[in-house]
């Protein structure tokens, strides 16, 4: 069985594959520093298992696996964080709190061969918010990873499965829902003026009425948003008026 | 005695104030050719009457708040203790004088009396109301400021760097992996974390140490990270020789760092180098940490953060001066600026 570690730490790294050799089928193929390394090794050499922290630079753990199209098994190793107990326990095959014993780490790894023949969910869905996901989103272009601070980006389309994000640089499409994003992202700057639109208020420049009680958001670029009657007036009170 | 008039001063004003008024009776009644013994009478029992009475008033008023309500009842009760005062005055000098003239006098100078007894209470009424004020005002001053001053030390010792449970677990995790592969480092990395963290538990937030012990401090916490984040980490600390027996509040520093950790860590790839300098400048002692980060990411608006902010705070508290932490960002480094003025 073929397994990655992904951790920003060294030491933390290295008491994984210690732990690892009581398992004989177990062979590391790669060990990660960062997401952006996870994500081309998990590409490179389509691992049975990671083990994944949370807090790494750049992107943080559930980011990286958001970018994955057919994640692999993960359990989580994370030493404290109330957001990701929660947040994982929905999809991960386990998650070990630092520092763990050997006997904790091997009850994961039988779960883990225990369950190998069950299918996982595709990817992590709407529950896996981050503290981080409030300010930035992590998407793909081509082979690229882009880590989109809020503030570029002008606002969400629902584009079929995907949703696209439009920012200043260009578009984006990331498979989630328009509902995860309305609900991650700060309500006071992000308001879902349509059922398929969600807009970032500061990018606005005029709201202007269409034919009969219709109207439309100018955006700064010039883009028009059409919003429905509720998010007309959704609008109207998260800006005052 | 000294002791007892400082102490009962209330007691010794009132006595003269009695005396002051019977002296001026006293003129008064001779004045008008009333005889000696009879004029002394009347004078000390006046003076002792209204003593009593004034006495009843201001234990009463105490008891009142100043209130429209209040302010009536009082009205009423100067009144009625006037009246008794009268009638006993009456019956006394009646009892003790038998000069006929004298007796005459009394009768026809009730009616003053009764007004002028009734404005001597209502004086010692309003006298005794603005006296439990004030007193009442001055308890409720010395409970504010006691108030104030508790919330200041419960905010700087909540403001006093709180260890980040990340930072003791991800150690615990490097000793546990350093304990199978290199017991002797582990065994240092235990005695550097002991070390960190008694010296975070037992200093308190108003405590001033040099920056020489600050240093000392701050690099158990860097070895630790060190271990931790690997080749990954590196840092500088300089100062100057003067710069180091400077005096700083305590634990001051190590947030900063941690903030810079965090930022050149976790926001760039790569081999991160932290800069710590100190140096003298104007009585000030001036520290800078400069981290790298990536401005792509960092946010438009330079939010200084949690760790930051508290700092600040607690600068503020401690100097009364705002101004005293400064960032700034310079394509891809952040410098905070710390000013600690030296008394």
């Amino acid at each position: 069985m073929k397994i990655i570690i992904i951790d920003d730490e060294p030491l933390a790294r290295g008491i994984i594959k210690e732990y690892l050799t009581s398992f004989a089928s177990a062979q590391v193929v790669a060990e990660c520093g960062d997401g952006f390394e996870g994500v081309k090794a998990i590409a490179q050499h389509q691992p049975d298992l990671i083990f994944l922290d949370i807090q790494m630079p750049k992107i943080n753990g559930f980011e990286m696996l958001e970018l994955l199209d057919h994640p692999p098994a993960v359990i989580f190793t994370t030493a404290f964080d109330e957001y990701a107990i929660k947040a994982f326990e929905a999809h991960a095959i386990d998650y070990l709190l630092k520092p763990f014993s050997q006997e904790r780490f091997d009850k994961a790894i039988n779960k883990w061969m225990n369950r190998k023949n069950v299918s996982l969910p595709e990817s992590l869905q709407d529950e896996a918010a981050s503290p981080e996901s409030q300010n930035r989103v992590v998407v793909k272009k081509g082979q690229n990873i882009v880590v989109l601070p809020v503030y570029r980006i002008h606002y969400f389309e629902a584009f079929d499965d995907y949703v696209k994000i439009h920012a200043t640089e260009g578009f984006y499409l990331k498979k989630k829902t328009m509902t995860y994003f309305e609900k991650t992202l700060d309500a006071s700057q992000f308001v879902r003026v349509h059922r398929s639109y969600l807009l970032n208020v500061q990018e606005l420049t005029r709201i202007e009425p269409m034919e009969k009680d219709n109207h439309v958001a100018l955006l700064k670029n010039g883009t028009k948003v059409p919003l429905s009657q509720a998010g007309y007036s959704k609008l109207k009170s998260v800006l005052g008026i | 005695m000294k002791k007892f008039l400082f102490r009962h001063w209330m007691v010794v004003f009132a006595s003269g104030w009695w005396l002051f008024w019977s002296c001026v009776q006293f003129y008064v009644m001779v004045s008008y050719g009333a005889p000696i013994f009879e004029s002394i009478l009347d004078s000390a029992t006046t003076a002792v009457l209204l003593g009593l009475v004034g006495y009843v008033m201001t234990t009463a008023v105490k008891y009142f708040r100043p209130s429209a309500k209040n302010a009536f009842y009082i009205l009423v009760e100067s009144l009625v203790l006037a009246g008794l005062c009268c009638l006993l005055l009456l019956f006394i000098l009646k009892k003790y004088s038998s000069n006929q003239e004298y007796g005459l006098m009394i009768g026809s100078t009730m009616k003053l009396r009764f007004v002028f007894v009734w404005l001597m209470i209502l004086m010692t009424a309003v006298q005794g109301w603005v006296w439990a004020y004030v007193k009442d005002q001055q308890l409720q001053e010395l409970r504010d400021k006691e108030a104030e001053k508790l919330m200041r030390e419960a905010e700087l010792s909540g403001l006093k760097q709180q260890i980040q449970p990340h930072f003791i677990f991800n150690s615990l995790n490097s000793i546990s992996a350093l304990a199978g592969t290199n017991p002797t480092l582990a065994r240092k990395m235990i005695e550097q974390l002991s070390d960190f963290l008694r010296g975070t538990i037992k200093k308190d937030s108003h405590q001033l140490v040099s920056l020489r012990d600050e240093f000392r401090h701050l690099q158990l916490y860097l070895d630790i990270e060190k271990v931790r984040f690997g080749h990954r980490l590196e840092t500088k600390v300089t100062a100057d020789d003067r710069a180091l027996e400077m005096k700083l509040p305590s634990l001051l520093l190590q947030p900063v760092l941690e903030n810079a950790i965090k930022f050149g860590l976790y926001d760039t790839v790569g081999e991160v180098v932290i800069t710590v300098t100190a140096r003298v400048e104007q009585f000030n002692l001036v520290v800078e940490v400069q981290n790298p980060f990536d401005p792509a990411s960092a946010k438009p608006k330079a939010g200084i953060g949690f760790g930051l902010n508290s700092i600040q705070r607690r600068l503020s508290l401690l100097f009364y001066r705002n101004d005293l932490l400064i960032t700034q960002q310079n394509e891809n480094i952040f410098t905070t600026t710390i000013k600690i003025p030296q008394q």
